[in-house]
């Protein structure tokens, strides 16, 4: 189960390029989408995440930053960010490994990647909507635009 | 929040807006959300033609806009085509084009298209050249992503999100479920 709402989102810092990061609290005053996904490449996660940079325009009405999170490194999300044409940060979880995705309740320990988790955070820096999909199931943007539409 | 939701359809089939094949008092309606450069609808599209064929007059068939742009840079384009198609009655006769010729897609492949339709070239091109037709493919976009479209073609069947394969068995026997309900 994920995280619920009202709980304060863990904070966190994690490598977004091999010399840039990004943490959480950044973007305090704002709301943030934080989705979770187990691979780089694996096709269910790149139509999720095409998808995500197709609706970006929709996100960014609510003033909602995006960042996507798995375990793969910066250089591997690099490569991916490219091919793809994501114009979006993709966070590295990936020293320790998992390390946030735990702090979230959204890691696959048999797996050894993320499980597909959505989080919207709200501009407080708590969590006001989460939700696990079923690991094979691109789980949409129709949630993550409801719950965005559901902040005060 | 709730975190559970079923997939619906959320804007409603209407004969003003989309564009139907098959009649109003089908039982089934099958609605398409799909990409003209994907190779996943592509390969949907005679699995759907199949399956109209063998439902005849029991179905009826709408498809809607989905360019996922950033994978498909010709994606967009062939939608407003297509839509410029309909602005002259002619949008099915194109979509048909469009998926026999998904490798072909660039703005001389679409007037090419036109022009063996017969269409009102100056008009077609005009109306792309100034994308007239944009906002309604972002229309039919943004319908399928509040509908829970979360990749390409991504099919309702009398307004529920199909979540199975759609390979021919399996589509046409969820086609008869849906009939029969």
């Amino acid at each position: 189960m994920p995280l619920p709402p009202g709980t304060p989102a863990p904070d966190f810092e994690l490598p977004s390029t091999p010399d840039q990061t990004v943490s959480l609290a950044d973007f305090r005053g704002q709301p943030v989408i934080l989705a979770f996904y187990p691979e780089d490449w694996s096709p269910v996660c790149s139509d999720q995440m095409a998808l995500y940079q197709e609706v970006l325009p929709e996100f960014r009405r609510f003033n909602a930053e995006l960042l996507g999170i798995s375990v793969d490194g910066v250089w591997c999300h690099l490569a991916f960010a490219r091919d793809r044409n994501l114009h979006f940060p993709l966070l590295a979880d990936f020293e320790p490994k998992g390390e946030v995705a735990r702090a979230y309740d959204a890691y696959r320990a048999k797996d050894g990647t993320s499980e597909r988790a959505l989080y919207v955070i709200d501009s407080d820096g708590a969590v006001h909507w989460s939700y696990v999909s079923p690991v094979g199931v691109n789980p949409g943007a129709d949630g993550i635009l409801r719950a965005l539409e559901s902040l005060e | 929040m709730r975190t559970e939701w079923h997939p619906a359809l959320t804007v409603p089939v209407s004969d003003g807006r989309d564009h139907i094949q098959g009649p109003a008092d089908a039982p089934v309606t099958l609605v398409e959300y799909g990409d003209y450069e994907c190779p996943y609808c592509g390969a949907a599209y005679p699995i759907v033609k199949e399956v109209q064929a063998r439902m005849g007059d029991r179905l009826r068939f709408v498809f809607r806009n989905f360019p996922i742009t950033t994978s498909h840079p010709h994606a967009e384009q062939a939608a407003e085509a297509a839509e410029a198609a309909a602005a002259q009655d002619r949008f099915w006769e194109m979509h048909d084009a469009l998926y026999e010729n998904q490798k072909r897609l660039r703005d001389e492949d679409l007037r090419a298209y036109a022009e063996e339709l017969g269409l009102d070239i100056e008009r077609f091109a005009g109306e792309l050249g100034e994308h007239v037709h944009e906002a309604r493919v972002h229309e039919d976009f943004l319908s399928g992503v509040r509908s829970g479209v979360n990749g390409t073609p991504t099919f309702y069947l009398n307004g529920v999100r199909h979540d199975d394969s759609y390979e021919l068995e399996t589509l046409l026997a969820a086609v008869e479920q849906a009939a029969a309900e």
